[in-house]
């Protein structure tokens, strides 16, 4: 049960099919059909031509029984489509939520009275808690409900929620203290405390933007729907008023019949823009739905279409821009001071020093100076441990006193003891730094013995992302703790367009609100809880999973992958939603050029005859070119339920190649595509002998 | 068609965009409220003005006051010249004696002339006195057009604005009475009295005298078969009104028959100029918008775009004229160009125009919202008629009125954006504003609302009694339903022309065509300044690659296709039962000889 199985989904899932075919017919609710206004329109009409077709049946008819069950058939079909649109996209995130619903199982909880290990414990049904509940998870046990780790650390199976299949380690303190619910503790225990209260929890959260039940409409996709309104009015008065324009010249004319309302309806529902309007809601929940494929949880519509706005882009450097770690790449001795001492004394110093920098001092040094890791207590010396105050870590043995930290740190450390910090090294340090990469300075007691270049590796290929960020017209900004000359090279070796040098929360937050005063739309990642200010202040902030409560909370979407990079796909989905309601906007304008042409010569053939040469795709009988063009617009929406569902492709060109290539594609292709169309339709009426 | 009608729609054409940039830089500076050299004269009038009426110049009014100052002040025009109409008969200036107009005369003609339309059920030298031509027709003409311009003046500072923190709060987009009043003074009299002198110089007539009764130099019979020696010549303060009738796409005429009439349009050169002053400001206006927005790109993009679909609509009914008309030829017609005659279909057009002065000036005066003709676009081919028709039903957005034009053409330009901003995959914006859902909202209310007039009035107008009596013409069929159609058409968009052939002087067509006036003008107008106000209170996106470019020919062929599908969506049926029908027709009788 992870997304990953779910990603594998082909486009037409057997079950998802059968599923969406079910709802589609059980979305004719009128309630359902009102809240969009072009189908509502279509749905009146199939309503209005079945009354005509009973009539017809009594006896009544205004036209041949057949024609008018025909029309009135294919309307029906018409509305119909259009729900199954809007079902197959849903129908992907419900098998989604159903999987995730399996995750909330009614759980029991160890309620605790305080928050201590060895409390009372008292058993509950984990529906009961409430935020602020203690409760202790150990090994084996699901974790009730969201909440923070207070004490203890385990190793949690996050896969329900994120389909990853290893197992996180979360610990009290710190940005891993996030726990959620339905997860499993694999080992160890856990005292946490509960921040939700039943369904608002991050899977009550999730199953409800997966399922989209609670969707709503996104600015975008109100603007778009007031257009569709108004040409779905202009295209009812064109209609509506043919009938007295009809009457009028057949009186005039002294010949023919008034066009049937039969006719008025079929061309009403050819002309208003159906296509779109019946996939609109489809490609709304699409792109929901492709934002899971990614991983990605969006707590809003509304965040995915901003998405694909933005202006600027902030990006941590380090784990996105850079490898998390940095490397050792060379020992720089001070002046009499042999290289293989340095190399020694920069080992023993990161013996027990597990950060991955620690690590690759020492195998630096094995590598160059085949100086061999040695077991630190064998040496019987003392580990010496960073901390924010010395900015420094070593180790004490046989009377050495061996540190290694920023050159600053070191330098007072030096100057303490009565050494001096040679100026050799400070040009090393300088040198180092101009090249973006760190300077880390070994001192022996008062004497200092080198530098030791530590280089940010950056990430390969993020390059080219950058390259076409700015083809698509986003800016990157890189945000470091680093100097502002460390900061310049990574930033010109990583191709980032500007970067924030020695970052704090406050400067981050400065920054983003500089570019939304200048107009601008900002996007960033975050995972602490000291990023939450500046995610609550972006337009578009993805947390990722790994990171605290706080910066889930204040973030609009969460990454489950946790890969800051993501970013980038999260605005071309953005950008891909716009542009597929775009391109079938323009191709369901388009298309009623044809329509028109099949329609007009047709409804008023009686009255005059020599309308016909307008007839130009040669349609067999006004009734088939009738019903081919209703039969064209009924069949085109499930045509393009996969675009729709896929979305428009993206590239990263400027924005005027990309308008050009889609009206050539969307503009031109649907002005020309319903000629061919109708025309074959006919053709296969006129074959099956009901023309 | 001839060399010479080439050379003179070529010269028409340099003639016409060679003066968009000076007169556009220089409206742009009166609207920025920069020193012109009209300073010593207007800046005196200006400031007495303000000082009699009481206003503060300098006061900034949101979109609301602004609407509300415009629509009191519309009120107050209409309701001045329906009282001048109906108590002319008491006033002075009235050497004929004419009586009172009828109320829904006086009503329509009232709203006609306040809405810029200038729509005439009437007959001016049988109907008006000096009096109300002067102070009721000449006046609205200068503000009807001056209020026009205002509002596009407001929709321009609205797109330009920067966020209301930099205007201490305020969404302004400017002061209704302070464009007004520096538009009136500044553009159009300087213009109208320039016009005016050279039109007197060519012979359209400047007086206060009573009729003239000469004798013909050729005398006829009349119906009964009585000889005719004498006929009456009707005079009046003409070239006053003319020329900003010209100016202000106005379009009501002195006379009855308007520029056909030799006192308002005497000569080759009396026509050119008023044929250019037709499309002059709304051309200039385009480069005052671009130099406002700072952005003369802009500008020049929204006037290819107007200038191309002229040119192609005008081209399209001058050969359809030329063509002639197939009915004459067996009446021994001789319909082709010469050195001597300009050939063609030249039913209801002045010999002294020929086809191609005809055309240009019917083609310039429907894309503008003038309606002032000099021939009878009743009488034009049936794809003619359907070019003057057509390029009304566009909405008036090429060239259009003097301001309604630009204001519909950025409406359109909006919905243009927002369809291409979906397409490169971003939330529209125009100059740097983005498009989202209230501009939406008014930008469909301003495209919806002139369907909504013009389909409904003639929908009416073909069904009741009222409308149907006075359709005279009724064969060929299709014709009678495109004189209807005309006369809504052309009220529905403030346009003013008539295809004739329907007598329109009638309680239902005043008042029908009087309701389509109001509503094609205001529920426009409404619309254009919400907009603006909701504009003026948005940042500015500063522009990148990823936005997309609003002066590029791409751009321009999306607005056009935009303005085009609409009019055609939207009226292709109707088109199709009136002028396309009557063509067709036309054919088969001509295959049928």
């Amino acid at each position: 049960m992870t997304i990953h199985t779910h990603k594998a989904r082909s486009l037409f899932d057997l079950p998802i099919l059968k599923r969406a075919l079910i709802d589609s017919l059980k979305k004719l609710k009128p309630r359902n059909q009102v809240r969009n206004p072009v189908m509502f329109v279509v749905f009146v009409g199939s309503i209005l031509t079945t009354g005509l077709f009973i009539q017809a049946l009594l006896g009544q008819g205004e036209a041949p029984t057949g024609f008018i069950g025909a029309v009135s058939l294919w309307l029906w079909f018409t509305v119909l489509f259009a729900n199954f649109a809007e079902a197959m996209a849903e129908g992907r995130g419900k098998a989604q939520a159903d999987s995730l619903r399996k995750a909330r199982r009614d759980i029991h909880a160890k309620k605790l009275a305080e928050p201590r290990p060895g409390a009372k414990v008292e058993p509950v049904s984990a529906s009961t808690l409430r935020k602020g509940d203690m409760v202790l998870v150990e090994a084996g046990d699901f974790i009730p409900m969201d909440g923070e780790a207070v004490e203890g650390v385990a190793s949690v199976d996050e896969s329900a929620i994120t389909g990853e299949s290893a197992p996180v380690i979360r610990e009290s303190g710190g940005d891993r203290s996030a726990v959620t619910g339905g997860t499993r503790v694999l080992s160890d225990w856990l005292i946490v405390r509960i921040t939700s209260n039943p369904g608002e929890t991050f899977l009550d959260r999730m199953i409800s933007m997966v399922e989209g039940a609670k969707r709503q409409k996104t600015p975008n996709e109100i603007a778009l729907n007031i257009l569709l309104a108004a040409m779905t009015i202009i295209f009812l008065l064109a209609t509506v008023t043919l009938l007295p324009f009809s009457i009028y010249s057949v009186n005039a004319a002294g010949q023919g019949t008034p066009v049937t309302v039969t006719v008025l309806v079929a061309l009403l529902v050819c002309l208003i823009p159906t296509t779109i309007g019946g996939l609109l809601s489809a490609i709304g929940i699409a792109g929901m739905d492709r934002m899971i494929q990614a991983n990605v949880i969006a707590m809003s519509g509304r965040a995915v279409e901003a998405a694909g706005d933005v202006d600027v882009l902030l990006l941590d450097k380090t784990g996105t821009i850079t490898l998390g770690n940095r490397q050792a790449t060379a020992f720089l001795p001070a002046d009499g001071v042999r290289v293989e001492d340095l190399a020694d004394a920069a080992q023993l110093a990161s013996l027990s020093d597990e950060t991955p920098e620690g690590r690759s001092i020492v195998v630096l040094a094995k590598e160059q100076y085949n100086l061999r890791g040695r077991d630190i207590h064998l040496l019987g010396a003392n580990f010496v441990p960073f901390t924010a105050q010395t900015r420094m870590s070593g180790v004490n043995f046989d009377g050495r006193q061996i540190r290694k930290g920023a050159a600053d740190a070191i330098e007072k450390y030096v100057s303490d003891r009565g050494g001096i910090f040679p100026a050799t090294v400070r040009a090393a340090v300088d040198n180092i730094a101009k090249e973006g990469a760190t300077p880390l300075v070994v001192a022996d007691g008062q004497k200092t013995l080198g530098v030791i270049h530590l280089k940010d590796i950056v990430k390969g290929g993020i390059k080219e992302r950058f390259a076409e960020l700015r083809r698509m017209g986003i800016k990157t900004v890189m945000i470091t703790g680093d100097n502002p000359l460390t900061a310049a090279a990574i930033a010109a070796e990583a191709g980032v367009d500007d970067f924030l040098a020695q970052a704090t929360p406050e400067t981050k937050l400065k920054l983003i609100r500089e570019q939304q005063t200048g107009g601008r739309l900002v996007a960033m990642t975050g995972d602490g809880t000291n990023d939450a200010p500046a995610l609550a202040q972006a337009d578009v902030a993805m947390a990722m999973n790994t990171g605290t409560q706080a910066a889930k909370e204040a973030g609009n979407m969460v990454d489950l992958d946790s890969n800051p990079t993501k970013l980038i796909e999260v605005v071309e989905i953005g950008k891909q939603l716009l542009m597929t309601r775009g391109a079938l906007t323009t191709f369901s304008i388009a298309n009623d050029v044809a329509k028109y042409f099949a329609i007009i010569p047709a409804a008023f053939a009686t009255t005059y005859p020599v309308l016909n040469k307008l007839n130009i795709m040669g349609l067999a009988t006004p009734q088939s070119a009738i019903l081919s063009a209703v039969i064209f617009n009924a069949l085109i929406i499930v045509a393009l339920i996969p675009l729709a569902l896929r979305g428009v492709r993206y590239r990263p060109v400027g924005a005027a190649q990309v308008l050009r290539d889609n009206l050539l594609i969307y503009g031109l292709g649907g002005l020309i595509a319903p000629f061919l169309g109708i025309k074959l339709i006919d053709m296969i009426l006129v074959a099956l002998k009901l023309s | 068609m001839t060399l010479n009608g080439w050379l003179q729609l070529i010269l028409y054409f340099v003639v016409l965009i060679a003066l968009a940039k000076p007169l556009g830089a220089f409206m742009a500076r009166v609207y920025e409220g920069q020193s012109t050299r009209l300073d010593r004269i207007s800046g005196p009038l200006e400031r007495l003005i303000y000082r009699l009426s009481g206003v503060n110049p300098q006061a900034e009014m949101n979109w609301k006051t602004y609407a509300l100052a415009l629509l009191l002040f519309n009120l107050f025009g209409l309701i001045a010249v329906y009282l001048l109409q109906r108590l002319q008969g008491a006033l002075p200036l009235n050497p004929q004696g004419l009586g009172a107009v009828s109320p829904d005369s006086s009503f329509n003609t009232a709203v006609s002339f306040t809405s810029n339309t200038n729509w005439q059920g009437y007959a001016g030298e049988t109907t008006m006195s000096y009096l109300t031509q002067m102070l009721g027709m000449t006046v609205q003409n200068f503000v009807s057009a001056a209020t026009g311009m205002a509002i596009v003046v407001a929709l321009i500072r609205g797109l330009r604005a920067a966020p209301p923190l930099a205007t201490g709060g305020i969404e302004g987009v400017g002061n209704f009475w302070v464009d007004l009043t520096r538009t009136t003074l500044y553009i159009l009299l300087p213009l109208a009295l320039i016009l005016a002198v050279v039109l007197v110089s060519q012979g359209v007539v400047q007086n206060f005298n009573s009729y003239q009764t000469v004798l013909l130099l050729q005398a006829t019979v009349d119906g009964n078969g009585n000889a005719v020696t004498q006929q009456v010549l009707p005079m009046g303060p003409a070239a006053s009104q003319i020329a900003i009738k010209q100016l202000g796409t106005n379009g009501g005429g002195f006379f009855n028959v308007n520029s056909a009439h030799p006192f308002e349009n005497a000569t080759p050169l009396s026509n050119f100029l008023e044929m250019l002053s037709i499309l002059l400001i709304p051309a200039a206006l385009c480069y005052t918008f671009g130099k406002m927005v700072k952005d003369t790109r802009q500008g020049w993009a929204l006037l290819t775009a107007m200038t191309v679909v002229f040119a192609v609509m005008t081209l399209i009914a001058v050969g359809a004229e030329q063509n002639g008309n197939p009915a004459f030829t067996p009446m021994g017609v001789d319909q082709t160009a010469s050195e001597l005659q300009s050939g063609g279909n030249m039913e209801g057009k002045e010999v002294r125009n020929g086809i191609v002065n005809s055309v240009l000036w019917a083609s310039a005066t429907t894309v503008a919202s003038n309606g002032s003709v000099n021939s009878m676009h009743d009488s034009y081919t049936p794809i003619g008629g359907f070019v003057l028709l057509f390029n009304i039903q566009m909405g008036e957005v090429i060239f259009g009125g003097v301001g309604s034009g630009l204001y519909g053409m950025l409406i359109f330009a909006i919905i243009a954006v927002f369809i291409a901003g979906l397409m490169v995959g971003r939330t529209p914006e125009y100059l740097g504003k983005k498009i989202e859902a209230f501009e939406m909202k008014m930008a469909s209310i301003g495209i919806l609302v002139m369907p909504l007039t013009v389909l409904v009035g003639t929908a009416i107008g073909v069904l009741t009694t009222g409308g149907l009596a006075t359709i005279y013409n009724t064969t060929p069929a299709p014709h009678g339903f495109s004189e209807v159609l005309y006369a809504f058409t052309s009220a529905g968009n403030n346009n003013g022309s008539a295809f004739a052939g329907l007598g329109a002087n009638t309680l239902f067509y005043n008042t029908a065509l009087g309701v389509a006036m109001l509503i094609g003008r205001y529920w426009i107008a409404i619309p254009a300044l919400a907009i603006a106000g909701s504009l003026a209170g948005k940042k500015i996106v500063p522009a990148g690659p990823g936005t997309l470019p609003t002066h590029t020919p791409l751009f321009i062929v999306m607005l056009i296709g935009v303005v085009l599908l609409v009019g055609v969506l939207t009226f292709i049926p109707a088109l199709a039962l009136g002028p396309f029908v009557e063509q067709l027709m036309m054919m088969g009788q001509q295959a049928g000889q």
